[in-house]
């Protein structure tokens, strides 16, 4: 039941991933011709290093947590506590490991957890209690930081301890290791959701909650599902971060990264009404934004303009997508509502 | 409580009373607040912290009125923290680098809001795109180009200006009313005026209430819309000039986040973010809490900033169970919740 048919669905998904796959070629392309060794890659103590290694590996956090986003857009939801839940879940990581003595797994283990409770209290609030998600998820993400400063006592905790720092400063084949659990994290949720019919179960609730509740799936399970998903990839994210930083910054980690990624997912074409997602797409629209603020930098361009660029691209995205604005473009200005 | 009940009922005899059980909610904990506050800390209770709580959230309040409008017809707007660092810079560097007068670089900031606002209304309206993501591009537009046009903070010592941040109402004793404290309660009885009174605002709640039946109807849904969005934009504009004034200086960072400390502040005041539902006056109760709960914070000495976040998250938590409660009882059963 849960199988798709492969053959009817794939040339949907490359349609979907067309317009990001097209913006991220053309910046990759104008690096190819504009920014001389942006392509240049080169191997220093066994691990690569050059621009595309860096976009990854800076992607990573927001490739994450878009990957949790995805689904709970899908299902016609929105998470804005992901930064929170990354703040909180660096916190209770640094306090563990500073505590001395509580093993790696322990410290991953309890952080994660924490997330999840995390994402359970959005999905009870979202599925259980039929509250509109994003003033549900407005709650944690306005107390979350309140939560993490009060675990760091407004303090910046730094820690020493060179296995954690691997999670976001090692490297695995050469690659970041960062980038590893994105693409771990893409394969688990790619099965989950493609091998079982759960992936067609957040599309149904998203599409029409009522239909699919009548049709006989548990929507408030599905719901409840995905915000504990979208909490463990945030959680993960914000352990990748405290790692790469080596201490836990309650007052700046994961600031507006929900931000950045609803737009990486609504760039990777699933839409903000819920319905068909693309999980591939939501990396290809985190790598999008990460390549464009590297474009911008190394071109020596004023940071200044990223936030420009940043409103240029939704809208030229949004445009693209939205079947009324072709309709305008292609028929004038008849077409009004 | 009943009797605050009647007395709202026969003040607003136009909106039926279930509908009204938010806002009374929220005049009930700014009332207990206000008294809780006051037996501990009976300083808290003089009129010169209300005025000053009034002047230090004034630019706040004023944006939440502005996002009130946007939040009633069914929308968000996420650019107005971003519109208030814009518009605060600009007017630093209109006046303090290209020597403009004050009050022209004020006038053409707000409308360089307005526009800003009425753009983003335009896209809604006529490509039907979301409005976070139309606000969310607005807010990365506004923010960006207030970093522009300048990093540093822009210090301002135009005699104009300076004398019109000291203007004020003596109300008794060492008491005025700041000049923040003025515009906050201008907009208020303006908003108060257009969202009860005026065809726009019986407009802005039907869109709110169902687009589809208002359109039905025959009400201009669209230019509504677009009309809304000027009018958020406009309000945010005009926060950023209160937030200059009250400064003294342009800042092109000011009010980071603040956009969702104004959703805080509608929701509470018993706004539904669904749209259709809620008062202008409620917004002003949300904003009075939000002080009053950083005032007593401050009182208080020993508890830290972050105490305000988790009380405000508590709080709305509180606020959005009271309004679901009620709302499945007005509907006889649970509805979905969509956005």
């Amino acid at each position: 039941m849960g199988k798709r048919q492969t053959g009817r669905r794939m040339p949907e998904g490359i349609a979907t991933l067309l317009w990001p796959l097209v913006a991220l070629g053309c910046v990759l392309l104008f690096n190819l011709l504009f920014t001389p060794g942006f392509f240049h890659m080169e191997v220093k103590d066994g691990h690569l290093f050059g621009s595309l290694i860096d976009i990854l590996n800076r992607a990573a956090p927001v490739m994450l947590v878009a990957l949790g986003m995805t689904l709970v857009l899908a299902t016609g939801g929105v998470d804005l506590s992901v930064g929170a839940i990354m703040a909180i879940a660096g916190s209770v990581a640094a306090l563990l490991i500073n505590r001395g003595g509580v093993p790696l797994g322990a410290v991953i283990g309890i952080s994660i957890a924490v997330a999840v409770v995390a994402g359970s209290w959005n999905g009870m609030l979202v599925a259980l209690l039929n509250i509109q998600p994003i003033v549900a998820t407005l709650i944690l993400m306005v107390s979350g930081r309140g939560i993490a400063q009060l675990l760091t006592n407004g303090q910046i905790i730094t820690f020493e301890n060179k296995p954690f720092e691997f999670l976001g400063g090692g490297f695995l084949f050469g690659l970041p290791f960062s980038v590893t659990l994105v693409l771990a994290t893409l394969i688990i949720l790619g099965l989950v959701s493609r091998r079982t019919a759960m992936g067609l179960f957040v599309e149904a609730t998203g599409d029409n909650a009522a239909a699919s509740r009548l049709a006989g799936v548990d929507t408030a399970r599905v719901k409840l599902l995905v915000y504990v998903l979208c909490g463990v990839c945030a959680g993960l994210a914000g352990l990748i971060v405290a790692s790469d930083i080596k201490g836990a910054d309650a007052n700046n980690a994961g600031m507006y990264i929900e931000l950045d990624a609803i737009l990486a997912v609504v760039i990777g074409g699933t839409s903000l009404s819920g319905g068909r997602f693309s999980l591939v797409g939501s990396l290809i629209g985190a790598l999008l934004i990460q390549s464009l603020t590297t474009t911008i930098l190394t071109k020596g361009i004023p940071v200044q303009f990223t936030l420009v660029v940043k409103a240029i691209v939704i809208l030229a995205v949004c445009l693209m997508q939205s079947g009324a604005a072709w309709k305008t473009l292609l028929g004038g200005f008849g077409g009004r509502r | 409580m009943s009797n605050v009940a009647l007395e709202r009922k026969i003040r607003m005899p136009r909106i039926i009373n279930r509908k009204h059980v938010p806002l009374i909610a929220t005049f009930s904990v700014c009332l207990l607040l206000y008294i809780a506050a006051g037996i501990k800390y009976p300083g808290i209770l003089s009129a010169g912290v209300f005025v000053n709580l009034l002047g230090d959230n004034a630019f706040l309040g004023i944006a939440a009125i502005g996002a009130t409008f946007v939040i009633l017809s069914g929308g968000i707007d996420l650019s107005v923290g971003a519109v208030i660092g814009c518009s605060s810079i600009l007017v630093a560097v209109f006046v303090s680098r290209w020597h403009m007068n004050p009050a022209l670089a004020v006038v053409m900031v707000l409308c360089l809001g307005t526009l800003l606002g009425s753009g983003m209304g335009a896209l809604i309206r006529y490509f039907g795109l979301p409005p976070f993501l139309v606000t969310l591009a607005g807010m990365f537009l506004a923010r960006g180009i207030g970093f522009v046009t300048s990093m540093e903070s822009v210090a301002l010592n135009h005699p104009l200006l300076v004398f019109a941040s000291k203007m004020s109402i003596p109300l008794g004793d060492r008491v005025s009313l700041s000049i923040s404290a003025i515009v906050l309660l201008a907009v208020l009885v303006i908003a108060l005026y257009v969202s009860l009174f005026t065809r726009f605002g019986r407009r802005v709640y039907a869109i709110g209430g169902s687009e589809t039946s208002s359109l039905l109807m025959g009400l201009p849904a669209g230019s509504t819309k677009v009309w809304v969005y000027a009018l958020g934009g406009f309000c945010s504009a005009l926060a950023g000039v209160v937030y200059t004034l009250y400064t003294l200086s342009g800042n092109a960072s000011a009010g980071v986040g603040l956009e969702m400390d104004a959703i805080a502040a509608v929701v509470i005041g018993g706004t539904l973010l669904s749209g259709g539902v809620g008062h202008v006056a409620g917004t002003f109760l949300g904003l009075l809490i939000l002080g009053l709960i950083q005032t007593m914070i401050t009182f208080q000495g020993t508890l830290s900033s972050w105490w305000t976040r988790i009380a405000i998250g508590m709080l709305l938590l509180a606020f959005v169970l009271i309004q679901r409660f009620i709302q499945n009882r007005a509907q006889g059963g649970p509805q979905t919740a969509d956005h």
